[in-house]
C-alpha cells in the first residue's frame, strides 16, 4: 500500500490522517504535506497514525522536522497512535519524550499544553 | 547457499520490494505471524538505512540482502557499502535526531532551529538504534568496506 494523506480542520487544529507505509520512498510526500500546511499558516497539527502500516526512521525524521517547523511558529504537533509496534519505535528512539501521543483524534484536538 | 539473495539498486522504491520478498520468504520458512511482522519492520528499516547510505556514498553499487534458512533459524543480512556507523548509546532523542529536538520541553527549542535541514536525512545510526530495539538477535559488523546488519529469528521445529 502506498502512502495516503488527507487533512481536515477541527477548530484551530489541522488533522492529518496518514495511512499506509511511511518509508524512505514515501516519507518525502509526508514532508511536503507538513511543509505545505505550515506554509499555509496551519501551526497546530494533529497527525493521525492509526492507519499507518509501516514506519521507519526516515518517517521519524520527517515528523521531527514537522515538529520543528510548527514550533518555529509557536505551534504544536500531536500524534494519534495506539499501535504498539509504532509506539515501540517512538519509545526506542526517545521520541515519546518529544511528541505528545494521544489515543484518539478527539483527545488530541481537545488537548492543551 | 542463501535461500534468497537480492541485489537492490539503491533507489527508495526498492525498499518496499525488499520488505515484500522478506515477508514471503519468512512465511515460506514457517516464521510465526508476529515475527513475520517484526521481520518486515526490521528488514524495511535496515534496507532504508542501506539505501540512504548508498544513495549518498555509493549510488552505483547495489545493496545486498541475504535471507538464509538453516538450523539456527532464519537469518537476514543487509550488506551495505556506506561509511561505518555504530549506534549511539542510549535513546536520548537529542543524540539520535540532533538539534531538531533540542528543548523538547518547549524551552530552548529555538536553538534547534538553526539547522534547517534536520529532517532532510536521518543519521543512519538512528536506524541501528531502532533495529536494536526491534529485534532481539542482531549483530552489526562494520569494516572499511561497509556494514553488515545480521538479524536472526528462531524457527519453530517442524515435524517431518
Amino acid at each position: 500500500m502506498d502512502l495516503s494523506l488527507e487533512d481536515r480542520t477541527e477548530g484551530d487544529r489541522t488533522v492529518v490522517v496518514v495511512g499506509g507505509e511511511i518509508d524512505v520512498y514515501t516519507a518525502p510526500k509526508l514532508r511536503e504535506k507538513l511543509i505545505d500546511l505550515v506554509s499555509a499558516g496551519n501551526y497546530h497539527l494533529v497527525v493521525d497514525m492509526e492507519a499507518v502500516e509501516f514506519l521507519d526512521s526516515t518517517g521519524l525524521g520527517v515528523l521531527v522536522g514537522g515538529l520543528k517547523r510548527v514550533r518555529a511558529h509557536e505551534g504544536s504537533l500531536r500524534l494519534v497512535c495506539t499501535q504498539e509496534r509504532i509506539l515501540k519505535i517512538f519509545r526506542i528512539t526517545g521520541l515519546t519524550k518529544v511528541f505528545p501521543i494521544h489515543a484518539s483524534v478527539d483527545e488530541a484536538v481537545a488537548a492543551t499544553d | 547457499m542463501p535461500t534468497v539473495e537480492l541485489l537492490l539498486s539503491p533507489r527508495p522504491h526498492h525498499v518496499r520490494t525488499a520488505r515484500l520478498v522478506g515477508v514471503a520468504a519468512a512465511r515460506r520458512a514457517g516464521l510465526p505471524d508476529e515475527l513475520v511482522d517484526e521481520l518486515r519492520w526490521a528488514l524495511g528499516e535496515a534496507c532504508s538505512r542501506a539505501v540512504a547510505l548508498h544513495a549518498a556514498h555509493a549510488p552505483d553499487v547495489p545493496v545486498r540482502i541475504l535471507l538464509r534458512e538453516d538450523t539456527a533459524g532464519l537469518t537476514v543480512e543487509v550488506i551495505d557499502h556506506g561509511p561505518q556507523g555504530l549506534p549511539p548509546e542510549g535513546t536520548d532523542p537529542e543524540a539520535l535526531f540532533g538539534s531538531a529536538v533540542q528543548g523538547s520541553g518547549h524551552n530552548g527549542f529555538q536553538d534547534g532551529l538553526q539547522d534547517d535541514h534536520a529532517d532532510e536525512g536521518v543519521d543512519p545510526r538512528v536506524s541501528l538504534a531502532v533495529l536494536g530495539g526491534l529485534v532481539d538477535d542482531i549483530d552489526v559488523t562494520s569494516t572499511e568496506a561497509g556494514t553488515t546488519v545480521r538479524l536472526r529469528w528462531p524457527l519453530p521445529v517442524r515435524t517431518p
